[in-house]
């Protein structure tokens, strides 16, 4: 099934008007030896049999909504969606439009945007935000490529904490690797702020660092930004939206930089994506800073309105003097998390956040009662925490999952030598009877 | 009338969805040190919000509104069904970290639609990682980088791109350093032979092109283009931007390309969401295929007649890396882009580009003998027109926004940069001989009005929500939120 609108008599008077006798006739330019090769694909479906097609794929997945109960999270999180986000997501207005380049008629999205940039600030505490990157990875990638224009390269050194997600130090070494300079600190293994102090110099473009950082833990890095401020050096921080509904700041700590991973604010997981990485930063760095901007103005009848702006630092007016040739952004989803966080407002995502804090610390409390396991760290944590079991989490993970439960992440993936050390994740979405369950099933595998 | 912000709506105590108490004891919160004061965010009813979104959607033009000529763009309507498959909960409460074992159809669907991807376009393998074009063109340049690095063929510096090319590609490549060469069009608007021979020598990394170009035109020299960047050691880069004029046409595989990167959301009807999220899987040949990014999914263990086989994740053995976290626009991107190649099969995506460059024609034969098109050859998917005329100071850019009085989106304007006052317009072929007609018809009206009524144009729209906007304004006084930023007290 297509979806051409065109009649065959129609078709024949159009190509009357054009001047050839076919559609064949149009092609004339392609060689002819490569010309309408027979391409080996299935057999075209019908919406119906496409819809059967498409479920029945869907549900050889074990979901994490009613198939199984998750404590995963490292990085991404099982949150609850208001039924409103995707109602309005479902605007065609909304998700058929371009990119807003003709804003007499792009108000909506442009408006939903600046709304977003505004949410963003609010959320973080910085003073800007962008229109979003593709996710919290390529945002703190995109930070570096900020810091390294802001010392016109003259700074080659990028400090990144071995306590940022793994996937993100991979994203940011793939990012760099045309660009010629050194990253230090990036070695797997959990860092407190002090092991970063010795590291920063002079040479130092940008330190980069996570909070809650990827093992949960919850530092204040306001001495560590001060000693990076005394080498002129800037700081990333790279957050998660939803603690901070109830942790301090970025901003306030000092931080140049705020990035991360906007999925928690009402997107959905969808494997890993598409989802939305957000960038906030000081003003000063405005004219440095990758992505789209929108911006307040007035229309030819006087009244408020908003366009894209700043568009000269933009691939398509630089081209190759561009510092990124992004062009786009993650649109329709900062609108889901505009939606989302309108609805929720301000005191539903206290108490989304609430809930995560209390319902991690109970589950951390009886996890590491039973015999054997104890917390890793004891640093204060937000949802998400490290325990340190007797046995390989691979081997305790196969068990939960044979319970119907998908344990936490296996460090030992990443970390050498944290094999025995599980990533519990907890939101909203768990009960205590999941959590319980998870502790009794933990109990089980241990004793067997 | 302005919708107020979410901001200004805001009203103290009001509350919309709220969340169950907590059922387990409760705990301590940290020191207060650690914690925030206060939390700056609107306070809203659901009807609130709901009203304000529901008005600001009345502002915007959209595909699903009406015709969306936007060259280059591909805006192409948006099957409904797309929106609900991808919706599944099969696919939506899926993580991306959860057992492989939990994930096969996610992993499945993800195998099928590389396999599917390298047949269309003639690659050898294919990447669902990257998240837009502009993404899988970074990542295209980074696999070119590391194929002449694994080499050890260090020399080579020079990215050739041509005049007409996507301001994408050349920021591609500056972003790895290399040096960007133009490369002018000849007098048909294909690759001038002659500048691209003298730029071809050992220290060329490869060349960036976009087939059909920007002028909507198919090279009609690309077999010695190729021929020309291939003997001196350079890699092709195909921008897949034009790929809607390509389905069942020719793959670029086959005509010697070494990379291209697809956009789901142009070619394979995904929404474009008001800019976004994209989706940019790449296609690479064989001498590529070592150096993909991390992670493609792969078969880990073969079928035998009790079991299905085993999906899972691998990685490349020269792998450039990562591109971003997890595994590429998964449900938003591939799984609506999939459900369309499910629907059309070889013979449907055939037909797409057949309408697709019957639409662009026919278009163009109604409007060239008014409006001037610089290069006189049957064209693609789209072509590129000259928006003024003799006599008159009326510019590409007044002819736009008058367009939008007549109720069209307006096609790009000025880009490609070669053509004077461009107007770069692609129907797509999911419009009717109607509208086409139509728009047409205006544009000739359009004509005749500058001549007999200049004014009206230079200060279109008339009939939209709101007027020409003051860009200076906004790039001067930079209010980028809803508050100025020295109003905010960042302690709060």
């Amino acid at each position: 099934m297509t979806y051409i609108p065109i009649s065959p008599q129609e078709r024949d008077a159009m190509l009357a008007e054009i001047g050839v006798n076919s559609l064949d006739a149009l092609f004339q330019a392609i060689p002819a030896e490569h010309r309408f090769p027979s391409l080996k694909l299935p057999a075209a479906l019908t919406e119906m049999e496409a819809a059967s097609l498409l479920d029945e794929i869907a549900k050889s997945n074990e979901n994490l909504r009613g198939d199984l109960i998750s404590f995963l999270g490292a990085g991404m999180y099982n949150h609850y969606t208001p039924a409103v986000v995707d109602h309005v997501l479902r605007r065609g207005e909304f998700y058929t439009a371009y990119t807003p380049y003709q804003p007499e008629i792009s108000q909506g999205t442009l408006q939903g945007i600046f709304e977003y940039q505004s949410l963003m600030t609010a959320l973080t505490g910085m003073e800007l935000s962008n229109a979003s990157h593709y996710d919290g990875a390529t945002a703190a990638a995109e930070a570096v490529n900020m810091a390294f224009a802001n010392f016109r390269g003259k700074r080659r050194k990028i400090l990144v904490s071995g306590a940022v997600h793994p996937q993100y130090r991979e994203v940011i070494r793939t990012y760099t690797q045309g660009m010629d300079l050194t990253l230090t600190g990036d070695q797997p293994q959990a860092d407190l702020p002090q092991d970063l102090l010795p590291l920063i110099d002079a040479d130092t473009a940008l330190v980069i660092v996570q909070y809650p950082d990827f093992f949960g833990r919850v530092f204040d890095y306001t001495g560590l930004i001060e000693t990076a401020h005394s080498q002129g050096t800037l700081v990333c921080v790279v957050t998660n939206p939803t603690a901070l509904a109830l942790l301090q700041t970025p901003g306030t700590m000092g931080a140049d930089i705020v990035v991360g991973e906007g999925q928690p604010l009402g997107l959905p997981m969808w494997y890993g994506g598409p989802s939305l990485g957000f960038f906030t930063t000081r003003k000063q760095y405005v004219h440095k800073m990758a992505g789209r901007l929108v911006g307040e103005t007035v229309d030819s009848r006087g009244e408020k309105a908003y366009v894209l702006t700043l568009t000269a630092r933009e691939q398509h007016i630089k081209r190759e003097k561009a510092t990124s040739n992004i062009c786009s952004n993650q649109g329709l989803l900062a609108l889901a998390s505009a939606v989302y966080l309108s609805v929720v407002g301000k005191s539903g995502l206290k108490q989304v956040a609430n809930l995560c804090y209390q319902k991690a610390h109970y589950a951390a409390q009886q996890l590491s009662q039973i015999a054997g396991v104890s917390l890793l760290f004891g640093q204060p944590f937000f949802h998400e925490f490290v325990v340190r079991l007797p046995k390989p989490v691979a081997e305790v993970n196969e068990h939960l999952l044979e319970h119907g439960i998908v344990g936490g992440y296996d460090l030992g993936k990443d970390y050498p030598g944290m094999e025995n050390d599980m990533l519990v994740a907890v939101t909203e979405m768990n009960t205590k009877e999941e959590i319980d369950m998870l502790v009794e099933v933990v109990q089980e595998v241990l004793d067997a | 009338m302005r919708e107020p912000t979410l901001f200004e709506l805001s009203s103290p105590g009001r509350t919309g969805v709220t969340f169950p108490q907590a059922d387990v004891p409760l705990f301590d919160l940290p020191d207060a040190s650690l914690l925030r004061e206060d939390l700056p965010l609107p306070e809203l009813a659901e009807v609130d919000v709901v009203r304000h979104y529901m008005a600001l959607s009345k502002y915007n033009y959209s595909v699903d509104g009406g015709f969306y000529p936007l060259g280059s763009c591909t805006m192409k309507y948006n099957p409904k069904i797309n929106e609900d498959t991808c919706r599944l909960p099969g696919f939506v409460f899926t993580h991306p970290l959860q057992p492989i074992e939990t994930a096969q159809g996610n992993l499945l669907l993800m195998y099928q639609m590389q396999e599917w991807l390298k047949e269309i376009s003639g690659f050898a393998a294919v990447t669902l990682q990257p998240a837009a074009g502009a993404h899988g063109e970074f990542t295209g340049v980074l696999m070119m980088r590391a194929y002449h690095q694994a080499r050890k063929d260090h020399k080579r510096v020079k990215m050739l791109i041509p005049d007409a090319a996507h301001g994408t590609n050349p920021a591609s490549a500056g972003m790895m350093g290399f040096e960007v060469v133009t490369i002018p069009s000849d007098e048909r608007g294909n690759v001038d032979l002659k500048a691209l021979a003298a730029q071809c020598d050992d220290t060329v990394v490869g060349m960036m092109l976009t087939n059909p170009n920007t002028l909507g035109l198919f090279d009609e020299n690309l077999q010695e283009v190729v021929r020309l960047v291939r003997d001196c050691g350079g890699l092709m880069y195909a921008d897949g931007a034009n790929l809607n004029a390509l389905l069942g046409i020719v793959r670029p595989g086959d005509l010697g390309f070494d990379v291209m990167h697809f956009n789901l959301h142009k070619t394979f009807a995904v929404p474009h969401g008001g800019g976004g999220p994209g989706s940019g899987p790449v296609g690479v040949s064989e001498r590529l295929a070592d150096f993909l990014p991390t992670p493609l999914v792969g078969i880990l263990e073969e079928a035998n007649e009790d079991v299905p086989p085993l999906y899972g994740f691998i990685t490349p053995p020269q792998s450039i890396g990562r591109m971003k976290a997890f595994h590429g626009h998964f449900g938003g991107g591939v799984v609506r882009a999939y459900t369309y190649i499910a629907m059309h099969g070889a013979e449907g995506l055939k037909d797409v580009s057949q309408y697709a460059v019957l639409n662009a024609n026919y278009l163009k034969a109604r409007l060239q003998k008014t409006y001037k098109v610089p290069f006189d050859r049957i064209c693609m998917h789209e072509f590129v027109m000259e928006g003024r005329f003799e006599g008159t100071d009326i510019r590409a850019l007044d002819i736009s926004k008058r367009l939008m009085d007549y109720g069209y989106h307006p096609p790009t304007n000025y880009f490609p940069l070669i053509v004077h006052e461009a107007l770069m317009i692609e129907p797509t072929e999911t419009e009717n001989k109607d509208t086409l007609d139509s728009f047409a018809d205006a544009l000739l009206k359009i004509a005749e009005e500058a001549h007999s009524n200049p004014q009206i144009i230079k200060t279109a729209p008339h009939n939209t929500p709101f007027g020409r906007m003051d860009e200076v304004k906004a790039a001067r006084e930079l209010v980028l939120c809803c508050w100025l930023p020295e109003d905010y007290d960042t302690s709060q």
